[in-house]
């Protein structure tokens, strides 16, 4: 009798009880670990290594945008002291010339913009200007852009819509061997 | 009047909490999806610089990274304060590299194989000389995609 009763007590079922407790602390420990960090960044292609030096190309002066960064990170924007925060500006001026001004690119298509940096420039400013070489690019793209299409630029568009507009203003950044100054040791 | 009285006690007044359990599951199961456990330490230290025409690196898995930095304090007895190259979890020199995007590039399905970038997370205080010989390195071993991580600007 008394047997029997104990297998009365006895349940079929385990204690799911805590098994909230046991899924909040597994939940605590996954938020704590959690870092949500999107991976962003400036893409850029490298142009292929070839063993041969470069053919030298002569081009039109006007067609070249050059931009020299020294180990001091001070900026020589075609011979002549400039600061970053004007950069972004006159490249645009630069590729688009809209006034058609002799000393400006012919054509968007013919500009080339050659950036040149030490050895000894900081990461900090380089980034900066290529960022804004960069940005002044992407914002001729979103005009041209607006103006063919009446869409702002982004990198959801149609293919063939990206191709033509980067047919119209390609981006030609041509980067030169850095210069041996000003390494740190 | 008798009536109302009797609803009352009837109704219970507590919540259910049986369904808590599952609610917590599936908070659980979404942070352990959206988790990406550190694969081993940083030994340098990386703050990269600030820039506004970010692009979002898509697929995790077609992505290498290659950190640039000082080493963190812990190791400056042994490594000095020069900026070095941390590739995984060790340090290493321009010449591992060519090995380390291989040892990447077989875990690709070939097909994707193109579409592999390097994410260069290079410390802003570092001077170019490091990163100039990294990347003529990439160009040597024709990994030309490549990525300069950088955080969005605060302002503007």
């Amino acid at each position: 009798m008394a047997k029997k009763s104990s297998r009365d007590r006895m349940k079929n079922e385990v204690n799911a009880g805590s098994m909230a407790d046991i899924a909040f602390l597994l939940l605590i420990f996954f938020l704590v670990t959690t870092t949500i960090d999107v991976d962003k960044g400036i893409t850029v292609k490298l142009p292929p290594w070839s063993d041969e030096p470069p053919e030298i190309q002569q081009m039109k002066t006007r067609n070249v945008f050059s931009v020299l960064v020294n180990a001091q990170d001070q900026l020589l924007v075609r011979g002549e002291l400039t600061d970053i925060t004007d950069l972004r500006e006159r490249a645009k001026e630069f590729i688009a010339n809209p006034q058609r001004r002799d000393d400006l690119s012919t054509n968007p298509k013919n500009a080339i913009i050659s950036l040149k940096n030490d050895r000894g420039t900081s990461y900090k400013q380089y980034l900066a200007v290529y960022n804004e070489l960069k940005a002044a690019y992407d914002e001729l793209w979103d005009e041209e852009c607006l103006k063919m299409y009446s869409i702002p630029y982004s990198d959801d568009l149609p293919i063939a819509y990206k191709r033509a507009i980067k047919e119209k203003i390609p981006m030609v950044l041509s980067e030169a061997e850095p210069t041996n100054f000003g390494e740190e040791n | 009047m008798a009536h109302f009285q009797k609803k009352r006690g009837k109704a219970s007044p507590e919540v259910s909490t049986a369904s808590l359990p599952d609610i917590i599951f599936m908070l659980l199961f979404f942070f352990m999806v959206v988790t990406v456990l550190r694969d081993g330490e940083r030994k340098v230290k990386v703050v990269v610089p600030e820039a506004t025409q970010l692009q979002k690196l898509e697929q995790k898995s077609l992505v290498n990274h290659i950190w640039i930095g000082r080493p963190v304090e812990k190791f400056q007895d042994l490594y000095g304060t020069k900026p070095r190259i941390q590739l995984g979890d060790k340090f290493a020199t321009e010449n591992d590299i060519p090995l380390f995007l291989e040892q990447h590039k077989i875990k690709v399905p070939e097909p994707q194989r193109p579409q592999i970038t390097s994410s260069l997370k290079v410390d802003g205080d570092v001077t170019m000389g490091i990163v100039s010989d990294v990347k003529t390195i990439l160009r040597k071993s024709g990994q030309l995609k490549v990525n300069y991580s950088a955080r969005p600007k605060q302002t503007r």
